[in-house]
Parts: structure tokens; sequence; C-alpha cells
């Protein structure tokens, strides 16, 4: 256990190291952006086991990425499993924007994720959608990979 | 409860008027004007019972004090030094040796009296033209002791407008957001306080988080963005009452608040499915009108003062720009052409400008253009700030700026900074916590 913690910690430090030296290096793909959307896994969380939790956006974007709509999916299977659960999906904006745009693009990436939950045959009941700008980042970094976690839509259980 | 008890009583004496000493608000001042500020004058029985009510050594010194500092503030006033002063301020107000003043190359005088009369705090103040050793202007009033700051925004005010033909913005309020805690978990409240800092007080707890706080056009009321219960909504406070109340019946989130310029109506934007649109709500009779439909988002609507028009910031041609419309919501137009995207446009009180925030290569920026689009100017630049807001003259703006954090997340802060509409005159404004989304009051006394 208490191995398996610190194996688990080395790993977090190797990967941070990683990190660093990619953008030491100036490179525009740290394996972690692909284009400015984060696919890393850093800050995600699991619903339940292989269902991620959130999706990322582009700067200034509310489409969804071909990887979010893959975890949305995995989602909408788990909601559909769990017919009793509801969530509330918060939509969330980067720094690097004025506070009232930031809350209305936050609510468009919460309902971008809320209607394609619902073309996978989740009813609108069980989904309620919640926005706070760029209120609570994850990441208080002032840095595009920061940036591109803060930019995100978060599924969370309602009860 | 402030605004109650201050019914002040302005009589004018006498006065002539020779308008030599000019001052030019209208260009960058790098030269601001020398002025002598002598302590208004006290006897003996009034500074005793001044210092039992108020606990301060010389009322006098200290309402002076109050307008040396409004004055350098501004920018375009220089309060020369008082340990340079060869007249003692009793006689100096009863006649000044306009040659002493001269010597230390004083251009404007301001002396007064204060006095303790019945209960009350009387000061009598005039502005002198040293150079032409005239008297420019003369006027007492009376208010009660713990207005003794608000005595020295007022005589600010009117020294201000003397000299520079406008109306001044001493006797003013901000409201803001008090923030403090980490970057992810910011606890923010409400805060009001003097335009120069003084008289802080926390309106809200800091249990929501709160955004976006907006004066009514006569101060007492505030709108503005709480999370209450999790649910973003507009809300009005009454800041006498502490009432609080949320505006509409919306079924989602309602941000982005202003008075409309008769107080009567408050205009935001109202989100549902992803698309966000501008409405109204009388206040009187609660209807709720619909002024734009397009799907975009459409926010942080402003008022023209004569309120026959509103800007608007909306992303409807794919980027954040200024469009302008009727209060109707017919004849948009879309009114920001320059490189970068544009937010937070806000009407000035004089009804000519607009100011915006603008953000171009990573950069952000507050700047000004006129209400048809022409004549953008930007003010000034910096990593992160946004949303101005006017000075009720017109004459300045304030804003919030905030900080990169390093590598590790640290050293962010977030602080509010006034600048002129020259561009000139920029400096930061301070406060004891962290601070954001500023809003100016209209003057408190005319």
């Amino acid at each position: 256990m208490n191995l398996r913690k610190i194996l688990k910690n080395g790993f977090l430090i190797l990967l941070a190291s990683l990190v660093l030296t990619a953008c030491a290096t100036q490179k525009k793909t740290t394996g972690q952006l692909q284009g400015d959307v984060y696919t890393g896994k850093d800050s995600v969380e699991y619903l339940a086991s292989g269902v991620p939790d959130r999706v990322f956006f582009a700067t200034n974007e509310t489409v969804l990425t071909t990887a979010s709509r893959e975890t949305l999916r995995k989602q909408a299977a788990w909601l559909r499993k769990n017919s009793k659960i509801t969530v509330v999906l918060e939509g969330h904006a980067d720094e690097r924007g004025t506070r009232e745009y930031n809350l209305a693009i936050g609510e468009r990436r919460a309902n971008s994720a809320k209607d394609y939950l619902m073309t996978y045959g989740i009813s609108s009941d069980r989904i309620s959608v919640l926005s706070y700008g760029k209120e609570r980042p994850v990441d208080s970094g002032s840095n595009p990979l920061a940036w591109s976690k803060n930019r995100r839509s978060v599924t969370v259980k309602a009860n | 409860m402030i605004f109650r008890y201050i019914i002040l009583f302005l009589i004018l004496l006498p006065l002539k008027v020779f308008a030599v000493i000019e001052v030019d608000i209208t260009r960058g001042n790098l030269s601001p004007l020398p002025v002598a500020v002598s302590p208004l004058s006290i006897d003996k029985d009034s500074k005793e019972e001044f210092k039992k009510i108020l606990k301060k050594d010389n009322i006098g010194s200290e309402i002076s004090k109050v307008v040396e500092n409004n004055l350098k503030q501004s920018g375009l006033f220089n309060p020369l030094d008082k340990d340079a002063f060869l007249q003692k301020p009793d006689i100096a107000n009863l006649k000044p040796r306009f040659e002493d003043w001269n010597l230390i190359k004083a251009q404007a005088l301001i002396t007064g009296k204060v006095t303790f009369v019945d209960e009350k705090l009387r000061v009598e103040f005039r502005l002198w033209d040293v150079l032409a050793g005239k008297e420019m202007m003369a006027l007492a009033f009376t208010t009660v002791p713990s207005n003794w700051r608000r005595v020295g925004h007022i005589i600010t005010d009117k020294v201000y407008e003397r000299l520079t033909g406008e109306k001044g913005y001493f006797d003013t309020r901000i409201i803001y957001v008090a923030e403090e805690g980490p970057k992810t978990k910011r606890i923010k409240k409400l805060a009001i306080m003097d335009q120069d800092g003084f008289n802080n007080k926390f309106l809200t707890l800091g249990n929501e988080l709160v955004l976006t706080p907006r004066f009514s056009p006569t101060n007492q009321m505030v709108t503005y963005l709480s999370y209450f219960r999790n649910l973003p909504r507009v809300y009005l406070l009454d800041i006498e009452t502490g009432m609080q109340e949320v505006v509409g019946d919306f079924p989602g989130m309602t941000f982005a608040p202003r008075f409309s310029p008769d107080g009567k109506k408050i205009i935001m934007s109202f989100a549902k499915d992803g698309n966000s649109d501008i409405y109204t709500m009388d206040l009187e009779n609660r209807i709720v009108e619909r002024i734009t439909n397009y799907p975009s988002i459409d926010t942080s609507p402003s008022y023209s003062p004569d309120g026959k028009y509103i800007c608007f910031n909306s992303d409807r041609s794919g980027y954040q720009q200024i469009y302008v419309m009727s209060s109707n919501g017919k004849n948009v137009k879309r009114i920001s052409f320059g490189t970068g995207i544009y937010g937070t446009p806000v009407w000035s009180p004089r009804g000519d400008l607009i100011a915006f925030t603008k953000l171009h290569k990573g950069k952000f920026y507050i700047g000004v253009m006129r209400a048809d689009g022409t004549g953008e100017r930007l003010l000034t630049e910096n990593f992160y700030q946004e949303a101005p807001s006017w000075s009720p003259n017109g004459r300045v703006l304030i804003f919030y700026r905030e900080t990169k954090t390093n590598s590790k997340g640290e050293g962010f802060s977030a602080k509010l900074w006034s600048i002129d509409l020259t561009g000139y005159n920029e400096k930061m404004v301070k406060t004891k916590t962290d601070a954001s989304d500023p809003s100016w009051s209209s003057l408190l006394s005319n």
C-alpha cells in the first residue's frame, strides 16, 4: 500500500519533470495538449471505474472534441445503468477572458455536454447546468497548460 | 443609513468671479497646479468637542488632509508642503497675505474654519487666486460630525469644479468585490468604500460567490450576481436596510446586471440552453422584456445616459465584439472593428464615449471609443485587466488588474486601478484585501 503510494508519487514527479523539460525545450506538444485542448489525466476524477468526469475545450470554443464525445458516451452509458442518478454539468472558462462573457461561455460548454448526453438517451430532467465562468479554476497557473485544464465541463453527481 | 443623515446645508456666501486660474483637464496634465491647502482653523472649544466625539486631535487639519490627498490623487494639482506655509490658518482665512503664498509658488490657496455649533460640524472655506489676489469662492455648510471626511470630499469637489469648470468626483463611493484565499477557492464579498479607500465596509459575509456589483443611479441600491444556493442569479440589495431579493423568476442563470439611467429597470443577460440574450425587468411592475434574440452570447449591456441606446457585448460575428442598439433592441450595429476582441462596454456618463476591455495578442487593454465606433484609444496595457467603470464626471476610469502567477501557481493578486481618460495618472487604488469588479457611484451630494 505504502509502496504503491511511493511509486505513484514517484511517477507523478517523473511526469511533472517530463512536462517541465518539454516546456523548457519549447515543444508545442507536451503530450498533454492537442492543439490547445487538454488531453492529460491531471485533475480528472472518475464517476465510476473508466468513466472520466470531465471534458476539455479549445480556447474560445464550445464544440466537443472526439475525445470529449468518447468521454460523454461513457458517462451516458453509466447514467443509463444508474437511472436514479442525477447530475450537474459545471461549465468553466480560463482566466483569459472578461468575467461576464466567461460566465456565458461556461454555460454554453456545459450545454454542449448536456446536448450530447441527451442524444445518448439521458433525459434532460436528470441534467442541470451550472456555469462558474472563470471563478473556479482547478489549476492556478498562468500558462497555456493550466488554462487548458480550466476550460472544462465537469459532470458532478447531484444525489 | 448614512444617506439619510447627510442633509447638507449649503449656504452660498457672496462671491465675485474673476476667472484667472484655469486647469485644463482635457490634456494629460504634466505640470499640476501648485495649490496650498491651509489647515482649517479651529477654536479651542470646538477642538475639544470634536476630540471627544471623533477622537481626532485637530479635526481642522484632518479635513484639510482629505482635501490635500484628493487633489494630489487627481493628478491635476500639486498640494504644497505645509511646513513652508508662513501664515497661520486663522489669519489666512480672514485675509491671506498673497505675497507670502506667492513666495512658495502657490497659485491657488484654500483656507477655512471649522466650528462646533449645536452638536453639528460647521465648515466654511474659501478658495483664493494668489496671483490675482482675489477670492474665487466662499462656501459654508453644516453636517453631523461623523461626516467629517465627506466634508473634505465636498470641499474638493467645489474647488475642482471652480478650477476645471467640470463637476468633481470626490464625494463618491466605490462598490467592489473583496477577494481572499487561493485562486482555486476564492472567497468573494461585496464591499463598499469611499472613493479614497476610507470607510470600508463589507456587505456580504462571503458564504456564497458574488460578482459584478453596480450602483443604482441614486446609489441606494446595488444589483449584482450571487451564487446563493448555487443558483447564479441577479440580485438587488438595499444598502441602507440590507434587504436582498432575486430579480425576476428566470429558469436559468441571470448575470451581467446594470440599472437603467432612470433607475426603474435592471438590464441583464439570461442564459438558457447555451444561448445568452439580453432582458430587462421593470422594478415596479416586474414586467420582463426580451431585448435581443439571437443564437449567440449577448451580454454586458450598458445604457446610454439618456436611456435611448444600449451598448453590449456579442459574439454573433464569431468573436466578442461591441454592438450598439436602440433600447427596444432594434437597429443593432457593430461598432468595434479594430484587431483583437472586445468586451465589457460601458457608456460614459457624458454620453460621448464607450469604455471597453480589449484582448489582443495575449495582452489586455482598457480603452475608449466614440459611440459610433470611431476614435478608438487604448489607455493602458497589461497581462490582465478588465471591467472599467466611469467616475461620475466621465474623466476617470476605475478597473481591476490581475497579476500572472509563477510556475508554481503563486503570486496571484487582484487590485483596483484608476486612470485618467487622457491615459495619464494611472494609480493603484488601495484596498485592504484583493479587489475586483469596481463600480463608481454618482455624486452623493451636488
